[in-house]
């Protein structure tokens, strides 16, 4: 388990360092890197002294040790428009995309595997039929469009809800959070909704399809044969085992639930790093972008690892391979 | 003789499908007494599976039973509530499956799947019905069952799996056990370790036993009587020594004359000739007539039953009646 | 069930109209099919068809903006049927030429992707070895982080522009075509008339893309029906965002996105038509790619 462990870690390690060369790359070699860490509006005098502060008089590889060193001591410079620590900046607006994102993943699963399990249980019924149907609008709608037709329909038609923003916010741990209170929570419903639509769709799918091909098993069978409950049958041994795949879905999916909310962000203008990086890439204001992608990569392997870590622990067969 | 455990009567287990309706089971009709094996002997496809689940009511849609009667103890399942049978599987009547892989569940740790049965018929608490289930094991011949029940199905081999299997259909002690092939995906050995333990249990506890099978040497070394199927319908049927010995249907002589012996070393296996013909697809009359050496015209007319010994019946117009073998 | 096993001779079915007849027992599929087909004639016909040329600011009348749908123009010469925008353009006329935009882009990166992606995984499948683990390598390193993401990153250094788009849609497509021609030129490489092919000693180039290839074709065919919806999707969704197409010549995601400001005041015409259209377009070409995987899948034969 141990050994399993670090060799999934320094695996981890290698793709993070792929990464800061793939953006360092992006960087400095496929944009300018003077244009991309100096301010536009700096002179030449200013330029001059900014490139060899960079150090990019340097050669390539030693200014990659350079970026490597400083992204390893959190700093991947300062972002212009803000003129604060890029990686700080970010980790500000981080709480608001996982409040998001977190809400949109428990959305999926509380509304996707009922739904899935429904239409698994019972194909033919009118209500299984549309669900699925339901699930193909999931998938083929752009999630921009579908948030721009719920603010048209419940805020400016009904008037129900807010249609952009984070509301009032309440602290907790020091940090600002919008579903401590009920204007929060109003502000959240149609984002939330709106980004966690196409993984709603998806855990239905995985679901029902789980359940279906679960159903044919033969030891749903001889479940049956020892005269449990159908309850029993469906909510313990069909579920136990669809719950492997779903839970690996769900969590490797948390990482584009975060990507999505760059759209999400950007049409209920809500505060979190998508938003940012979008104004970011449209004011230019790259230090962040780099800082962004940086973290977005971080979170990514963490995610991926803590997939597989969950992956041994539900199942017993994988448990096992990995002790020994 | 007294009351038979259980009395399967002109059971007909159809299946609607597009194709047209599949008679997977047409017409079956057999008994079985209690501490006695029945060898339901057939090809796969000939409806010995299907009938077995009939019996315990989970054949699953679009098949349904679609006529007879099916008597356990009296009562018949066949007009039964699906909470009414729930009660009696598991409980008074138990079936084991085939692939011993498949039906543990891969997730579940073995005391849930055994202490859930319990639970599923007795009102007992958790210590009681762990009680059990570690008896159970140990009836079976499970090594330190109290270790062996916090173990996941993957950590036993498949004999192991097979033996915890029978010991949660003994859970309850019931009156009939359907074992369907239960010995085909294991190795020779752990398949005669399996069939005696069975054998032995059975008579014990005066189980009634059906006992599902391709194989004629297991119902020969296991079962009291035996019913041999062929496209849904039993075309022979009587005591094991009787029709093994002195078979009558063409069909089972192909069979047994397609078994390898010792006894006919060095002559060539007869093979049944042709294939089993489709069940969407049968032909009229007589289903075997098509592979039949001593067909005729009589043949294209449903061969009734007739029990030409007493107490060996068979379908056929042209049985073999002088001793060959 | 009677004994009619003599079945009378079979008319020989070619494989094309097998296929067509197959396709066809989707009502849904061929109803989707038709509106594709519409899609893509209003798309190449765009200049005959709009009542307006909406790229030609001599055109316009700013006077006519946000005109709700059916109006008359200020002239008094024709109508806006669906409304028009905050140029004062006419959104009919805009749309159909969004959709010229929206398809091309979409269509012709899933079509490079396709061709690039195709024979990097037919000759990771054929070549083997380290090559294989390579190309496979990133394939997995591409897909393990969202389309939307990486498309977002590449626009970012490199600027917006339909190029540098349909650059970013190549880059984040062809991974999907590369797993899927490698996995099905794996099962196609076993059988029998590829090994006639090599004992023929034909070149590996021959073997490869006049024999694997088009025996590879059906999921290719299917993975790149649906990535042409994708493409589009993802297209709009970074116009959307102010980072696709440039905004003298709009497509449907940069239509929707200038309409998002009005929309607050009521005026949804502007970004509600032509997420219709959209979605159409989208919705269309997954019912057909839905079906063609049905109709080519093996598997699903019964």
């Amino acid at each position: 388990m141990i050994t399993w462990l670090l060799r999934r870690l320094f695996q981890a390690l290698l793709v993070v360092l792929a990464m800061t060369v793939i953006v360092f790359i992006g960087v400095n070699v496929i944009g300018d890197p003077v244009e991309i860490l100096i301010s536009p509006d700096a002179d030449q005098a200013e330029r001059a002294r900014a490139i060899i502060a960079l150090g990019l008089d340097k050669p390539l590889w030693e200014q990659y040790l350079h970026f490597l060193y400083g992204a390893l001591h959190g700093d991947l410079g300062r972002s212009f428009v803000y003129n604060e620590p890029a990686l700080r900046l970010i980790g500000s607006r981080m709480p608001a995309t996982m409040e998001l994102a977190v809400t949109a993943v428990l959305l999926s699963i509380v509304i996707g595997i009922p739904l899935g399990l429904f239409a698994g249980l019972k194909p033919n019924s009118f209500f299984g039929r549309a669900a699925m149907a339901g699930s193909i609008l999931g998938f083929s709608l752009p999630t921009f469009w579908v948030g721009l037709m719920l603010i048209m329909v419940f805020a400016v038609q009904l008037g129900w809800l807010p249609s952009t923003g984070r509301g009032h916010t309440a602290e907790l741990f020091g940090i600002q959070w919008s579903f401590l209170t009920r204007d929060g929570l109003a502000h959240m419903v149609m984002p939330a909704t709106n980004l966690a639509l196409g993984n709603i769709a998806l855990v239905l799918r995985l679901t029902r399809s789980g359940v279906r091909e679960n159903l044919t098993m033969d030891y749903v069978k001889f479940a049956r044969a020892k005269g449990l409950s159908p309850t029993r049958v469906v909510f313990v041994h069909v579920l136990k085992n669809i719950m492997i795949p779903i839970v690996t879905v769900i969590g490797l999916e948390f990482g584009s639930v975060i990507a999505f909310a760059v759209v999400t962000e950007s049409v209920f203008a809500w505060p979190g790093m998508g938003k940012l990086i979008i104004d970011s890439i449209n004011v230019l204001d790259r230090p962040v972008i780099v800082a962004y992608l940086m973290m977005i990569v971080f979170l990514f392997i963490t995610i991926n690892l803590a997939v597989d870590l969950l992956y041994t622990v539900l199942d017993p067969r994988v448990r096992l391979e990995t002790k020994e | 003789m007294s009351a038979p455990t259980l009395e399967v009567r002109d059971l007909s287990t159809h299946f609607e499908t597009r194709a047209g309706v599949v008679r997977a089971v047409d017409g079956v009709s057999f008994t079985v007494s209690s501490g006695q094996v029945l060898g339901l002997v057939g090809e796969s496809g000939s409806g010995k599976s299907v009938t077995g689940f009939s019996i315990i009511g989970l054949v699953d849609p679009p098949g349904r039973i679609a006529g007879g009667s099916i008597l356990f103890k009296g009562r018949d399942l066949t007009k039964l509530t699906e909470p009414e049978l729930r009660d009696l599987r598991g409980n008074r009547i138990a079936m084991i499956f085939q692939d011993p892989m498949m039906t543990l569940n891969p997730v579940l740790r073995i005391d849930t799947q055994m202490m859930e049965t319990v639970f599923a018929h007795a009102k007992v608490s958790a210590t009681e019905a762990r009680q059990r289930s570690r008896d159970a094991l140990g009836m079976v011949g499970i090594p330190s069952p109290d270790e062996r029940l916090r173990a996941y199905p993957h950590q036993f081999s498949g004999g192991m799996r097979q033996r915890v299997a029978i010991a949660i259909a003994l859970l309850h002690r019931p009156d009939l056990i359907i074992a369907d092939e239960p010995t085909t995906a294991l190795d020779v050995t752990i398949q005669a370790q399996i069939l005696a333990e069975v054998q032995k249990l059975a008579r014990e506890a005066g189980t009634a036993l059906i006992w599902i099978t391709h194989d004629l040497s297991v119902v020969a070394g296991l079962a009291d009587d035996i019913a041999v199927m062929y496209a849904g319908r039993i075309v022979e049927t009587g005591r094991v020594a009787t029709v093994l010995d002195r078979p009558m249907h063409p069909y089972t002589h192909g069979l047994i004359g397609s078994v390898p012996s010792r006894n006919r070393r060095g002559s060539r296996l007869r093979q049944i000739p042709g294939m089993t013909p489709s069940l969407l697809n049968l032909p009229v009359g007589c289903a075997f007539r098509t592979r039949c050496a001593r067909a005729d015209a009589a043949c294209e007319a449903d061969p009734p039953i007739t029990e030409p010994v007493p107490g060996h019946a068979l379908r056929c117009f042209h049985p073999q009646l002088e001793v060959t073998a | 069930m009677s004994a009619t096993a003599s079945a009378g001779p079979v008319k020989e079915e070619t494989p094309f109209r097998r296929f067509a007849r197959e396709f066809a027992e989707s009502k849904l599929a061929v109803a989707g099919l038709v509106v594709v087909l519409v899609i893509a004639a209003l798309a190449i016909f765009a200049p005959f068809i709009t009542p307006q040329d909406p790229y030609d600011l001599a055109q316009l009348d700013i006077m006519d903006g946000r005109l709700a749908p059916g109006a008359l123009n200020g002239a008094g010469t024709m109508h806006y049927w669906l409304g028009t925008d905050d140029q004062g353009r006419d959104m009919l006329s805009g749309i159909i030429y969004g959709l010229r935009i929206s398809l091309s882009v979409g269509a012709g990166s899933a079509l490079i992707a396709g061709i690039i992606g195709s024979a990097l995984g037919l000759i990771a499948a054929y070549v083997g070895g380290k090559i294989e683990t390579l190309i496979m390598r990133l394939v997995d390193l591409q897909l393990s982080f969202p389309a939307i993401l990486v498309a977002l990153m590449i626009l970012a250094f490199l600027g917006k522009g339909v190029m540098n788009v349909m650059l970013a849609l190549v880059i984040v497509e062809w991974a999907r075509y590369a797993r899927t021609a490698r996995s099905a030129a794996l099962v196609e490489r076993r059988r029998e008339y590829i090994e006639a092919a090599e004992c023929l000693a034909l070149p590996r180039w021959r073997v490869l893309f006049r024999h694997l290839l088009p025996n590879c074709l059906p999921p290719l065919i299917v993975i790149g029906t649906i990535q042409v919806a994708r493409a589009i999707t993802l297209e709009a969704t970074l116009s959307f965002l102010g980072l696709g197409v440039p905004i003298t010549e709009p497509s449907l995601g940069l239509l929707i996105a200038n309409g998002y400001q009005y929309m607050l005041s009521g005026k949804y015409w502007i970004s509600f038509y032509p997420g219709i259209a959209l979605l159409v377009t989208i919705v269309a070409i997954n019912l057909v790619g839905d079906q063609l995987r049905d109709v080519l899948n093996p598997r699903l034969k019964r």
